[in-house]
C-alpha cells in the first residue's frame, strides 16, 4: 500500500501520469502543457518523461485543439485535451458540440469519442473575466456529451484515470481554486467508486445539500456551522452532473424532506434547476419545502473584488437552509 | 465585393502585382495536363505519362460519378431525397483527387464528395441516406478510410490534420514504404476557406508538419456568393502565409488533377508536410436542389464553363486518339443505367429507421436516464399499440 499526502493538482498530475503509463494511447494536448506544465502545474513533468509526441504543446486556439484531438480519436488515440481556463472553451465550442458529442451518434457507434476535455472552473482566485466561469451547464444540455467535477484530491487522482479510460467524451471540470488548497491522503491501492456516481460525503437527518467541484467545501462548511446550532445537514457531491446520479440524492431527501443544492454557475436553466425538477417528480410527498437552489446570480461574472459576493458562501447555503425551515 | 483600396507603396508591394488579379481562367500558375480542346499539354513540375487503360478508367469515374450526381438530383425531385447536394461540373476534381489515393490514406469529406466516395468503394446507395433522412452516413468511415460527410463548414479540416498528426505517431509517415507511408486528404470549398477551423487547420499542420492535403475545390460560389466575397487574393497563395506550399490546378481537367494531388500526397507521405491544392472548377448545378442560382449569377458565366466541361476534354481526346471504340461506350452506358437502376430502385427501398432508432449509440455506454427514457419511450408506443387491438 502507498500512501502520499496530496493537493488536487498533484494528484490530477499523478492520475494523468498513471493513465498514460497505463495506456500509451493516452495523449496530452493543449496550450503550454509541455515545458511549463500548464498554467496551474497539472501537466508538471509529464513531457519530460513521455516526450513531445505525448505531451503536445498546442498553437494557440482552442478549436484547433479539439477539432485535431477528434482526429487523433479517430485514429485511435485517447486525447486528453487541456483548455487552460474555461471563459476559453466557447471558440471550441462548435467543436465539441457538433463533432465530438455527435460522432458516436451519427456513425452508428462506428467511431466512439474516448476524449477528455479538462476545464479548470469556478472563480474565488481574483482572475480578471473569462477566467472564472462555470459553463457546465452548457455542456450536460448537450447529448452524447458526459460531465463530471471533482472536488478533493483523492477523486481528482481517481476520476481522471476513470473519464480517459470511458469510452465516451467527458467534460472534465477542476475547480481551480482548490488545485493547490488543501491537501488529502492518497491510498493508490483503494479501490474508487465508479466515475459516475454521486457520494453522500457528510451524513445528516434534517436537509440534504447538494453540491459539486468548488461548492462541496463549502456546503461542508456549512453543515459544520450548522451543527453548532442543532442541525443535522447531509452533504452529498454530486460528482457526475451527466448524467446525473439521482440515487443518493432521493434516497437522502426521502429522508431529510429538504434539499438546497450549491453551484457557482448562474441559477437560471443550470443543474441546480434540473436537480430541482427531477427532485419534485421523484419525491414529491417527501418534501416539506421546494428545492431551493444557492447560485452565482445571473449576471455576467462580475470584477474580482466583489465576486465572493456573487459566489455562494456559508452564509447563503444557511440562509437557504433556513427558508428551507420556514416552509 | 469593394472595390481594391488605390495601393500606398509605403505598405510595401501592390498585392495585385503580386497575386495578379483573380482571374476567370485560373491566371497562369494554373496547371493543366488537357485543355478544354482535349489538347494533350505538357507541364515541367506536375507531369504523368497515363496509360490507356487509366485513361479510359478516369473517364468511366466521372462518367459514372455524374450519373451518380443526375439520379440523386432527379430523386430529389421526384420527393424521394429531402435535398442533394449536387457535384455537377467537380467530377474531374473528385475523381483526380480519389484515383490518386493509396488504400492506407484516409479521407475527410464534405458533403459533396461523392466523387471521392466512389473512388473509395462506397456504394453511391450508402451516400442517399443522409439526404433521405434515414441515417447521419452509412459507411464505416475506418473501413472506407472515408469519413462521414461533413456538414458544419470546415470542421473536418481541423480532423484531417489530427488524423495526420496520428498517423505520424504510429511511424507511417516518411519510412519510405510504399504499402505503408500515408497520408490524410482534407476536402473543403471556397466557403469553407473563410472558416476559422480551416485557417487553424493550416496553422497546425504547417506546425507539426502533418502529413495532410488540403484539398480546396474552389467551385466559385459559396451558395450565392463569389468567391470575391471571401478572398481578394488566389486561395492557393494563401498557403504561402501559412508556411507550406500551395498549387492552382485546373479543376476540370482529371490528369492534371490527378498528377497534382498524387504529388502533394506523396510529399505528405515522405515527411515533406503539408500542402494546398486550389482545384480551380466551377459549380455548373446549384448549390443544392433548394437553390436556385438564377437570383445571383449570369446564365453567360455558366456557358462560358460549359465549354470547360471536364468529361467532354478526356472525351475528344479518348476518340481522337482511338482509345475508345464503340463497344467500350456502349459498355459503359450499359453500367451507368444498371448504376442509374441501383440508385432509384435502392432509395425508394431504403426503409426509415425504427423510432427507437433515436435512442441508439448516443453513447458507447448508455446511460441511465438515457435508458429510462428509451424504455418509457417504448412504453408509451406500446400503449398505443395495445389500444389499437382493443
Amino acid at each position: 500500500m502507498s500512501t502520499s499526502r496530496i493537493t488536487l493538482a498533484k494528484g490530477l498530475n499523478m492520475g494523468l501520469r498513471k493513465a498514460m503509463e497505463d495506456d500509451p494511447k493516452v495523449l496530452l494536448m493543449g496550450e503550454d502543457v509541455g515545458k511549463l506544465g500548464g498554467v496551474f502545474r497539472i501537466t508538471d513533468g509529464l513531457q519530460k518523461d513521455f516526450g513531445e509526441d505525448r505531451v503536445i504543446d498546442s498553437p494557440l486556439a482552442e478549436s484547433g485543439i479539439v477539432g485535431t484531438a477528434v482526429g487523433m480519436a479517430l485514429r485511435g488515440y485517447r486525447p486528453v485535451v487541456e483548455i487552460q481556463f474555461d471563459g476559453f472553451v466557447y471558440p471550441a465550442y462548435d467543436q465539441i458540440v457538433c463533432q465530438v458529442a455527435k460522432m458516436s451518434y451519427r456513425s452508428k457507434g462506428r467511431s466512439p469519442m474516448p476524449m477528455v476535455i479538462r476545464i479548470p472552473f469556478g472563480g474565488g482566485i481574483g482572475a480578471v473575466e473569462h477566467h472564472s466561469e462555470s459553463p457546465e451547464a452548457q455542456f450536460a444540455h448537450t447529448p452524447g456529451l458526459k460531465v463530471v467535477a471533482c472536488s478533493n484530491p483523492v477523486d481528482g487522482y481517481w476520476m481522471i484515470q476513470q473519464a480517459i479510460a470511458s469510452d465516451d467524451p467527458v467534460i472534465f471540470l477542476e475547480p481551480k481554486r482548490q488545485y493547490h488548497a488543501d491537501k488529502a491522503d492518497l491510498d493508490d491501492t483503494a479501490r474508487p467508486d465508479p466515475l459516475f456516481t454521486s457520494r453522500v460525503v457528510r451524513a445528516g437527518t434534517d436537509l440534504t445539500v447538494l453540491a459539486y467541484g468548488p461548492t462541496v467545501k463549502t456546503a461542508l462548511a456549512a453543515a459544520e456551522a450548522a451543527a453548532t446550532e442543532g442541525r443535522s445537514l447531509e452533504v452529498i457531491d454530486l460528482r457526475t452532473l451527466s448524467p446525473l446520479d439521482m440515487g443518493p440524492v432521493l434516497d437522502s431527501v426521502r429522508r431529510t424532506g429538504r434539499a438546497v443544492i450549491t453551484h457557482e454557475a448562474h441559477v437560471n436553466l443550470g443543474i441546480g434547476a434540473e436537480v430541482a425538477a427531477r427532485v419534485s417528480e421523484q419525491c414529491f410527498y417527501s418534501l416539506e419545502a421546494p428545492v431551493l437552489r444557492v447560485g452565482g446570480f445571473d449576471t455576467p461574472y462580475p470584477a474580482s473584488r466583489i465576486e465572493e459576493e456573487y459566489l455562494p458562501d456559508l452564509d447563503r447555503v444557511l440562509d437557504a437552509v433556513d427558508r428551507s425551515f420556514e416552509f | 465585393m469593394s472595390p481594391t483600396p488605390p495601393h500606398d507603396p509605403s505598405f510595401g508591394p501592390d498585392l495585385v502585382e503580386v497575386f495578379g488579379p483573380q482571374q476567370t481562367d485560373g491566371g497562369p500558375e494554373l496547371v493543366q495536363l488537357l485543355t478544354p480542346e482535349g489538347e494533350r499539354v505538357h507541364h515541367p513540375e506536375f507531369d504523368l505519362d497515363f496509360s490507356a487503360d487509366h485513361l479510359r478508367g478516369l473517364y468511366r469515374d466521372m462518367v459514372l460519378t455524374r450519373r451518380i450526381d443526375t439520379e440523386a438530383t432527379a430523386l430529389q425531385r421526384h420527393g424521394e431525397l429531402g435535398i442533394w447536394a449536387q457535384l455537377l461540373g467537380q467530377e474531374a476534381a473528385q475523381i483526380g483527387a480519389g484515383r490518386a489515393l493509396r488504400p492506407q490514406d484516409h479521407v475527410f469529406p464534405t458533403y459533396r464528395e461523392h466523387g471521392v466516395a466512389w473512388c473509395r468503394g462506397i456504394d453511391p446507395l450508402d451516400l442517399l441516406g443522409l439526404f433521405r433522412g434515414v441515417d447521419h452516413g452509412a459507411w464505416d468511415p475506418a473501413e472506407k478510410h472515408f469519413g462521414l460527410y461533413t456538414i458544419v463548414i470546415g470542421a473536418q479540416a481541423l480532423h484531417a490534420t489530427g488524423y495526420a498528426m496520428g498517423m505520424q505517431r504510429d511511424g507511417v509517415v516518411g519510412t519510405g514504404d510504399p504499402d505503408r507511408d500515408a497520408a490524410v486528404v482534407a476536402h473543403f470549398g471556397d466557403g469553407a476557406s473563410s472558416q476559422g477551423d480551416v485557417n487553424e487547420a493550416f496553422i497546425f499542420a504547417a506546425s507539426y508538419n502533418a502529413p495532410v492535403v488540403f484539398f480546396c475545390q474552389n467551385n466559385q460560389w459559396a451558395i450565392s456568393e463569389p468567391i470575391e466575397r471571401q478572398s481578394r487574393i488566389p486561395l492557393y497563395q494563401r498557403a504561402l502565409g501559412f508556411g507550406f506550399p500551395g498549387v492552382r490546378v485546373d479543376g476540370n481537367d482529371v490528369l492534371a488533377t490527378y498528377a497534382v494531388t498524387q504529388a502533394a500526397l506523396q510529399r505528405a507521405r515522405d515527411g515533406q508536410g503539408p500542402t494546398l491544392v486550389e482545384a480551380y472548377t466551377y459549380r455548373m448545378g446549384a448549390h443544392t436542389t433548394t437553390d436556385d442560382p438564377t437570383r445571383y449569377r449570369l446564365s453567360d458565366d455558366v456557358e462560358h464553363w460549359k465549354l470547360k466541361d471536364p468529361i467532354a476534354r478526356v472525351e475528344v481526346y479518348l476518340k481522337r486518339n482511338g482509345l475508345v471504340d464503340e463497344a467500350f461506350l456502349a459498355d459503359l452506358k450499359k453500367e451507368a443505367d444498371e448504376l442509374g437502376h441501383h440508385l432509384r430502385e435502392g432509395c425508394k427501398a431504403l426503409p426509415d429507421p425504427e423510432p427507437g432508432a433515436m435512442f441508439e449509440h448516443v453513447y458507447a455506454e448508455e446511460t441511465e436516464e438515457l435508458r429510462v427514457q428509451r424504455e418509457g419511450f417504448a412504453a408509451y408506443h406500446a400503449g398505443f399499440e395495445s389500444e389499437g387491438a382493443r
